[in-house]
């Protein structure tokens, strides 16, 4: 039995929704031989800590560690302080400077520990720069999670594609926006009503710039121009246009017509803006899915689709990650 | 040379095979055929457009062939626009001069907009129209995609695209 010592920096909804995960995977994992534990839990407030494991009860129903907590230590200093073999970072996104987020994937693969994350900040900032650090280091930095949430991605092309020359990927990267979009579709609403309604069930923040800008959607074709096509871009090169000015009757004449508009991310073209897309193409997925295409070389084009978000939904992103780290194998000459 | 012919087929089993038989006879190679069967016209009849290359002497045996297995031959001619692309345009379409707008795509001499539709919700709200640019080839499209977005800039519009637009 392999123990795999986690801390778990960050316990939001994607936090709560690991410690979850973990709880209900436990005996499915130690199938595979993996004892995961998490022997500590930081927010803001402090550090929970247990070497034994936290045992799940002790968090129950608890929104944050206010009056949990047990060491006063967050940030850089908890993940050097304490003993773990990997980081889970899940800390929320800033696109602008990465932080919180960069300082602790850089002091955890400084420390020799490998990282999965689902914040998208720190590699839009740095994804080369922490690569690099991860290699120098000699631990692994995984991130499937930052784009398409749940929708394997990332893993799909380097493991099962491996081979192919991926010449373009081009998708619905951010379900708030495709929400709103089959709403207004669907019903007809306008931008605001449609917006208003996505915010009362809480699909969209009650500050939607960041999704309906294009920006959360540009941070992933960064993510992608930089992990998956070995370019060294950033948010600036990205041209992005977002969907606050689409109508519902622009939505309307393009049904008629056999289309549909979304919001497309694209890479290696670096764009992100509203386009027709035939009805009956497969990235014409409704609701708040996401949905990418990859071409390539070999195998033609590939369609994948799944929940771009949710607590439980990109925890087992997260996961699986954490899974891959310790199940592949390098094979040496 | 590439023409194109557009032709009514009576709705009986057998007339669309039949009606291809002159262009294999007469060595035309068939480029596109589209059956419009939910076109019907008030005749009962099926509108068919097919796009072909013949050499140009042999396109009246064909017309007549064609007209004597009881097909009408409706129009028949060069066919200059052999690409389509659809794009939709929101923002005060039509009061920054709509005219301007699709002239700069005509005055190409290699792309026209043909099948605008408009939505205009209210006075002050942004209109959307939709059109479709024809061309001679995909060149051209993308060239007209360019004029449009520079358009679009300039007026203030917004140019939304289809996904197959991006792999001209
Ligand atoms: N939610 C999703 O479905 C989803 C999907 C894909 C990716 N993501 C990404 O995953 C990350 C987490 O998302 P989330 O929805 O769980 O966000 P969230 O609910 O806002 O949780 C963020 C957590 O990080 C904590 N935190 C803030 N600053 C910290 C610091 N300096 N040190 C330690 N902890 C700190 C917060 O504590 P306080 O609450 O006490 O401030 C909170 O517990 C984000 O980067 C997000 O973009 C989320």
């Amino acid at each position: 039995m392999r123990e795999v010592r986690i801390s778990l920096v960050g316990f939001g909804i994607v936090g709560h929704g690991v410690l979850e995960v973990v709880r209900r995977k436990r005996e499915l994992l130690k199938d595979m031989g993996l004892d995961l534990k998490v022997v500590s839990v930081t927010d803001i407030n402090g550090t929970l800590f247990d070497e034994k494991g936290i045992d799940p009860q002790r968090l129950h129903g608890a929104r944050t560690l206010e009056g949990i907590a047990n060491l006063g230590i967050i940030g850089k200093e908890a993940i050097q302080e304490i003993d773990s073999d990997l980081v889970v970072e899940v800390t929320p996104t800033n696109i602008v400077h990465g932080q919180p987020g960069l300082g602790h994937i850089e002091e955890a693969l400084s420390q020799g520990k490998h990282v999965v994350t689902s914040n998208k900040g720190p590699l839009v900032v740095a994804f080369n720069h922490l690569k690099e650090l991860a290699q120098d280091n000699g631990v692994m930095l995984k991130y499937e999670a930052t784009v398409g949430g749940t929708m394997p991605l990332i893993s799909l092309i380097e493991k099962n594609l491996v081979g192919n020359e991926i010449l373009s990927i081009r998708g619905i990267f951010n379900g708030t926006c495709n929400y709103i979009l089959t709403r207004m579709m669907e019903e007809k609403y306008t931008y605001s009503y449609a917006l208003t309604e996505a915010q009362e069930l809480g699909i969209a923040e009650a500050d939607p710039a960041y999704d309906v800008d294009g920006i959360d959607t540009a941070g992933k074709v960064v993510i992608l121009a930089n992990s998956i096509f070995g370019m060294d871009v950033k948010y600036d090169d990205v041209n992005v246009t977002g969907i606050r000015d689409i109508t519902p009757e622009a939505l309307n004449l393009a049904w008629e017509r056999g289309y549909l508009i979304k919001l497309i991310g694209d890479v290696p073209t670096l764009t992100v803006k509203p386009m027709l897309v035939p009805r009956r193409s497969p990235l014409a997925v409704g609701g708040t899915l996401n949905v990418a295409s990859i071409e390539t070389d070999l195998s033609g084009t590939i369609t994948v689709t799944g929940l771009g978000a949710g607590s439980i939904e990109t925890a087992s992103a997260i996961v699986s990650d954490v899974v891959s780290i310790y199940t592949s194998r390098q094979i040496d000459a | 040379m590439r023409l194109s012919m557009d032709l009514e087929l009576q709705d009986i089993p057998g007339q669309l095979m039949q009606s291809l038989e002159p262009f294999k006879k007469y060595k035309g190679n068939i480029i596109s055929v589209v059956h419009h069967r939910d076109r019907k016209t008030p005749r009962g009849t099926v509108p068919v457009q097919i796009v072909f290359e013949i050499d140009p002497s042999n396109i009246d045996n064909v017309k007549k062939h064609l007209e004597e297995n009881g097909i009408v031959v409706v129009r028949a001619g060069e066919d200059r626009f052999i690409e389509e692309i659809s794009v939709l345009l929101i923002g005060h379409v039509v009061h920054s001069d709509l005219g301007d707008t699709i002239n700069r795509i005509d005055s190409t001499g290699f792309a026209e907009v043909e099948d605008l539709s408009l939505r205009m919700p209210g006075i002050d709200e942004p209109s959307s129209a939709y059109m479709r640019i024809r061309a001679t080839g995909k060149e051209e499209i993308g060239t007209s995609l360019s004029i449009l977005r520079k358009v679009g800039a300039e007026k203030d519009l917004l140019v939304i695209e289809p996904i197959e637009a991006e792999k001209i």
